[in-house]
């Protein structure tokens, strides 16, 4: 029997790194990704499962060893976790309580660290990323030059941000001015 | 550039993460099939468009991707007031006190 051609998923931005003085940008290892909308009762339900509660607040993240969950909407969270594989984070049983969506392959990522990574991130986001507006454990959906992203603050000067993965070209072009920028 | 606050995330957010979604509280009729077309073109095509005090939806697309309703006037881009999807429509007393 001939062989089955299987396609293999890559990450435009794979590997790529920049680091000056002020700044290190980095393309991050391939993560297991869930888009969770659910109603309140099937984000509590999901969150004994995972055994992390899904943040209620808005703009607020939780997180445990390398599970991550982001407040995106009032019945929307982002799922990431960097080690565990997909098939043991999804809920085993649909139910009317809440929808998951395995987006591993849609999203990529950048962490963002050092003195300069707000500078660089403002260069294209709008929003007030300064500590006392978008404070550690911070999460949100956002804008970046024109592609929409989610920021997580994971330290006071780290950052990792998610876009998708046809945009990532185009955030890691941004990303690299704004390094530039910063470091001036 | 605006800042609009969101009362979903119950935050001041950057324009550029909302998108306009056309006048606010216009309700469909149950009985489409049974309307003039005259009727049909009023609910469907004609707004109002004022000069002043518009009630507009709005969506937080780039953000929580809620629609809600806000209170903007035309001339100024002041946002007077935004509330959440579903809540009533301020009354014209309301709305002159916002003014003031």
């Amino acid at each position: 029997m001939a062989k089955a051609n299987v396609a293999t998923r890559d990450n435009p931005t794979s590997g790529n790194r920049l680091a000056n003085a002020s700044v290190s940008i980095e393309s991050a290892p391939p993560a297991s990704r869930i888009s969770f909308r659910a109603t309140p009762k099937g984000a509590k339900d999901f969150g004994k499962t995972l055994d992390l509660d899904l943040p209620v607040k808005p703009g607020q993240s939780t997180s445990k060893s390398t599970l991550s969950a982001l407040w995106i909407g009032p019945d929307e969270w982002l799922i990431i976790d960097t080690k565990n594989p997909i098939d043991k984070l999804m809920p085993r049983r649909e139910n009317a309580n809440f929808c998951a969506t395995d987006i591993s392959h849609r999203n990529v990522a950048f962490i963002v660290s050092g003195n300069g990574a707000e500078n660089t991130l403002c260069a294209s986001c709008p929003r007030d990323l300064s500590l006392s507006a978008f404070p550690v454990g911070s999460a949100s959906r956002t804008i970046f030059g024109k592609a929409e992203v989610v920021l997580l603050r994971t330290g006071k000067t780290s950052f990792r941000l998610e876009c998708w993965r046809s945009f990532s070209p185009y955030v890691w072009d941004l990303l690299v001015d704004g390094a530039h920028d910063a470091h001036i | 550039m605006l800042v609009i606050h969101c009362p979903y995330c119950q935050a001041d957010r950057p324009e550029l993460e909302f998108a306009n979604a056309g006048e606010a509280h216009i309700v469909r009729p149950d009985n489409m099939a049974e309307m003039t077309d005259a009727e049909f073109e009023k609910m469907f095509f004609v707004r109002q468009n004022p000069k002043g005090v518009n009630l507009e939806r709005w969506r937080h697309i780039h953000g929580c991707g809620r629609f809600f309703n806000a209170i903007r006037h035309t001339v100024s881009d002041k946002f007077l007031k935004v509330y959440k999807a579903g809540e009533s429509r301020p009354s014209d007393a309301e709305i002159a006190e916002l003014m003031k």
